[in-house]
């Protein structure tokens, strides 16, 4: 039963016999139960928003619909819904594919390919983060097209339970009238939630980065396979899969 | 980064003092950098726990040891302080359940046996190891740091409910003191989760040949299936202090609705603190057993090899900690049962948290088939498993009141809530943690404890802590409600209620004043072994299991040699044929020899 048919990495992994279950070196199985961990963390927020939403059946009919909030395109005043943001989903999955491209270079030992795909990979995911900027400070839009953010709406009147919200315009005298989505819950389970993503999107551009610059100096290559390019490919698909998730939940349900 | 560096053995280079005792990254060295830290933060623990006893037991009356303690801002005239009082119980509470017995317990003794009864040369990552272990030191110092501040620790309990944890305005202790909490704990679930990791692929990837999963001690099962559970409940802990901490600071609503303090209408609006209840018990059920499972896995090795006998039910044994893994995430509503609950939900949270009686029930027969007609020794480590099936046992009986949501309704939140807890996990843990410590001290400081000295502290610690806590369910079943500064400011007990909780107090706090000093025992015999004990004999309690074929003297990479292969399990204990009453896994089976 010895471990003839275990892979080993290379010599220096600390490997005294036996069989490992899973047949993949610790550094592998450490990072998948973290990404277990990680997506328990995950789903603690988003059912902490469905019993937000649900608890009360008031809120869940004035719950916000994604395709009337998040309707804009930077830079035009065309109400598009959902087109923007299936962008910036199309944008994480594309680097998705490329980090598969990455580590298959990886197991090719093709030093070059796993640069260039790694690097769009990183490219992907500054997208991504950028366009998100642009959604937190953008996500609430008055009824007449005119982008307000959430900052502005801070000296708002507001009313829990969803309805309307009276701003004070810049001359004392003139009332605006906008239309509020729903509940501040939503909002706070909004910026939180995909923060946290945005967070975990960031440090995965970080980790990238720095793997790419092993990659580039030969570190990997000299190590004689590209396993931390499958670690850090593992925790980009994590974040990508737990956009989906966040998508479903705050966009399209 | 990987544990490469200490499979080169024979020949690592010198370590400096630095990268030895402080900056180590040897599993035996961070086991014991968490038993000191942990037997330090049980201290403190003990500590504030008189301080608040004293004035359960002779409330408002003037004490010298609190104005020692407190001083003048939180004990004027020696009489304890109102919201020092909440301070004293919520970090009590935080730092038994978090510090000592989960950090304390599971770092101590999993990073010491996961590579050494599994043979392996180190942890997986000794470099994640150590950052696990700062990362505890770092928080231990924040939650300690707490205590010091002008408007005190943090007050709202150590299951820090909202609104009250939410709001400055409403207890003094809700301000920076909580915070600090809350920081203090998201870093000690990072450690917390770097250490699981580090123990869930040790045990499975870095096992010696022939030490198959259906071969690994008790001990290592228990570990293994505690780091599970603190992967799986401990991040939605964190996604729970961290909400709250957002409405603390930013003015989120997530937990907190209308608001109402000191006449004035808060902002927040919104949220439900029902919603931090489910996140909380969700980490909080889970927990019960992280505390515990390490305890048991520690027992099962210690009774066997001091009752000669082989463990009885070994898959039982294994079937009921996979058992008691999965139900402990399924019934956490049963802390819930009063927030208005839907009672057929109640029901089945009634349901699970029954089953939960029947692997755990499998345990204390299999502990004690094991003793019967054993050939037993009484060492101290020993007495200690046998304390802990007791307290299990009784604890595990009030455990079936609670989880009954009729009955719960009765004693939500009364002493008998503190006292079952505290003897099902508190005591069955503690109990589990000294057994540890008595039993693997050799292996750990390649000394002996004094074992006479080790049985006074066991029947001292045991019969004051019976007197803590039997009294305890009475006091809760009069009515007492728990975390109460002073009882006779309520009108709603009559005389005859009132009389009986005050004396029975007066019982528990002098029972816990002796249970404290007794402590004094271990804490001397500890730290005088670690100089002056007897030394140790290579396997001085005669055990099958790996660590006891490594060398007294510590040696980076454990086996001076190759690692070891493993013939057979390690409850070979009076096996009929053999010379010895034990037979090391390493023996390889003879040849017409029944594997067990």
């Amino acid at each position: 039963m010895a471990g003839a048919h275990t892979q080993q990495m290379d010599a220096s992994t600390a490997w005294g016999g036996g069989t490992s279950p899973f047949k993949v070196s610790y550094g592998k199985l450490m990072m998948w139960f973290f990404l277990v961990s990680d997506g328990l963390t995950f789903g603690g927020l988003l059912c902490a928003l469905g019993f937000a939403k649900f608890a009360n059946p008031e809120w869940a009919a004035s719950w916000p619909m994604g395709e009337e909030v998040f309707t804009h395109i930077p830079f035009t005043h065309m109400p598009a819904p959902l087109i923007y943001v299936a962008f910036m989903t199309f944008i994480l999955i594309v680097s998705s594919v490329t980090m598969v491209l990455a580590v298959e270079a990886g197991h090719r030992m093709d030093k070059k390919g796993v640069i260039k795909w790694l690097m769009l990979t990183v490219v992907g995911g500054l997208i991504f983060l950028g366009s998100q900027v642009w959604e937190w400070s953008t996500f609430i839009a008055g009824p007449d097209g005119n982008l307000s953010t959430w900052h502005d709406n801070t000296t708002l009147q507001h009313n829990c339970y969803g309805g309307v919200y009276e701003v004070v315009g810049e001359h004392e005298h003139m009332h605006t009238e906008i239309t509020s989505y729903g509940p501040t819950l939503y909002a706070n389970f909004f910026f939180f939630i995909t923060g946290f993503h945005g967070f975990h999107v960031f440090t995965g551009v970080l980790f990238n980065l720095l793997v790419l610059r092993n990659v580039v100096r030969g570190v990997y290559h000299r190590r004689g396979h590209y396993e931390m390019v499958e670690k850090v490919g593992l925790y980009w698909h994590f974040v990508d899969l737990v956009w989906v998730f966040v998508f479903t939940f705050f966009y399209l349900v | 980064m990987s544990a490469a560096a200490h499979t080169d053995h024979g020949h690592h280079h010198k370590e400096s003092f630095i990268t030895k005792y402080i900056f180590s990254q040897d599993h035996k060295m961070i086991g014991k950098q968490f038993l000191v830290t942990a037997i330090f933060m049980a201290c403190v623990a003990v500590i504030l726990s008189i301080l608040f006893r004293i004035q359960l037991g002779w409330p408002g009356e003037s004490s010298g040891v609190l104005s020692f303690f407190l001083g003048d801002t939180w004990a004027p005239n020696g009489i304890l302080h109102r919201g020092m009082y909440l301070g004293l119980v919520t970090i009590h509470g935080t730092i038994m359940v978090f510090f000592v017995l989960t950090g304390g317990l599971s770092g101590t003794f999993s990073n010491l046996l996961i590579p050494l009864q599994c043979g392996a040369r180190d942890m997986a990552s000794g470099l994640l190891n150590m950052i696990s272990y700062w990362l505890f030191f770092i928080s231990s110092v924040l939650m300690l740091y707490s205590l010091f501040i002008e408007t005190g620790p943090a007050s709202a309990g150590w299951t820090i409910y909202p609104p009250l944890s939410v709001y400055e305005e409403t207890i003094q202790g809700s301000g920076a003191g909580m915070t600090l909490w809350l920081l203090s704990m998201t870093i000690f679930v990072a450690s917390s989760l770097l250490g699981s990791l580090n123990y869930i692929v040790t045990v499975l990837n870095l096992r010696t040949k022939g030490m198959k999963m259906t071969r690994l001690p008790l001990t290592i099962w228990a570990f293994f299936v505690t780091a599970v559970l603190g992967v799986l409940s401990f991040p939605v802990l964190v996604s729970c202090v961290v909400l709250l901490l957002m409405d603390r600071t930013l003015g989120t609503s997530f937990y907190v609705n209308d608001a109402i303090v000191g006449s004035e209408i808060l902002e927040q609006s919104g949220g439900s603190p029902i919603l931090f209840e489910h996140l909380f018990w969700f980490l909080g059920h889970p927990e019960v057993y992280i505390v515990l499972l390490p305890a048991l896995g520690l027992t099962s090795e210690i009774v066997a090899n001091n009752s000669r006998k082989p463990i009885f039910g070994y898959r039982a044994m294994i079937g009921s900690i996979l058992a008691i893994g999965f139900l402990s995430f399924i019934v956490w509503g049963h802390h819930m049962f009063i927030t208005g609950m839907n009672p057929f939900l109640g029901g089945v949270f009634v349901f699970t948290t029954l089953l939960i009686a029947i692997p755990s029930a499998v345990k204390a027969f299999n502990y004690l088939t094991t003793l019967w007609k054993g050939n037993i020794r009484f060492t101290p480590a020993m007495l200690f498993s046998i304390g802990l099936v007791s307290s299990f046992v009784t604890g595990g009986i009030t455990g079936i009141i609670l989880a009954d949501s009729a009955l719960d309704i009765q004693v939500h939140d009364t002493y008998f809530v503190v006292a079952h807890f505290h003897v099902v996990m508190g005591l069955s843990a503690i109990f589990g943690m000294f057994a540890g410590v008595y039993h693997w001290f050799p292996k750990m400081y390649g000394r002996m404890m004094n074992s006479k000295l080790g049985m006074v502290h066991f029947w001292l610690t045991f019969i004051s802590a019976y007197g803590v806590f039997f009294p305890m369910h009475f006091v809760g079943i009069g009515g007492a409600p728990r975390r109460y500064y002073d009882y006779s400011v309520y009108e709603g007990f009559d005389s005859n209620q009132y009389g009986m909780m005050v004396d029975l107090n007066v019982i528990i706090s002098v029972f816990a004043v002796i249970a404290a000093i007794s402590q004094l025992i271990f804490l001397f015999n500890f730290f005088y072994s670690i100089r002056r004990g007897q030394v140790a004999t290579q396997n001085p309690w005669k055990g099958n299991s790996l660590e006891w074929t490594t060398p007294v003297e510590h040696v980076h990479g454990n086996w001076p040699g190759a690692i070891p292969e493993v013939h057979r399990w390690p409850y070979d204990y009076s096996k009929p044929g053999m010379e010895e009453d034990f037979v090391l896994q390493t023996v390889p089976v003879k040849d017409g020899e029944e594997e067990h």
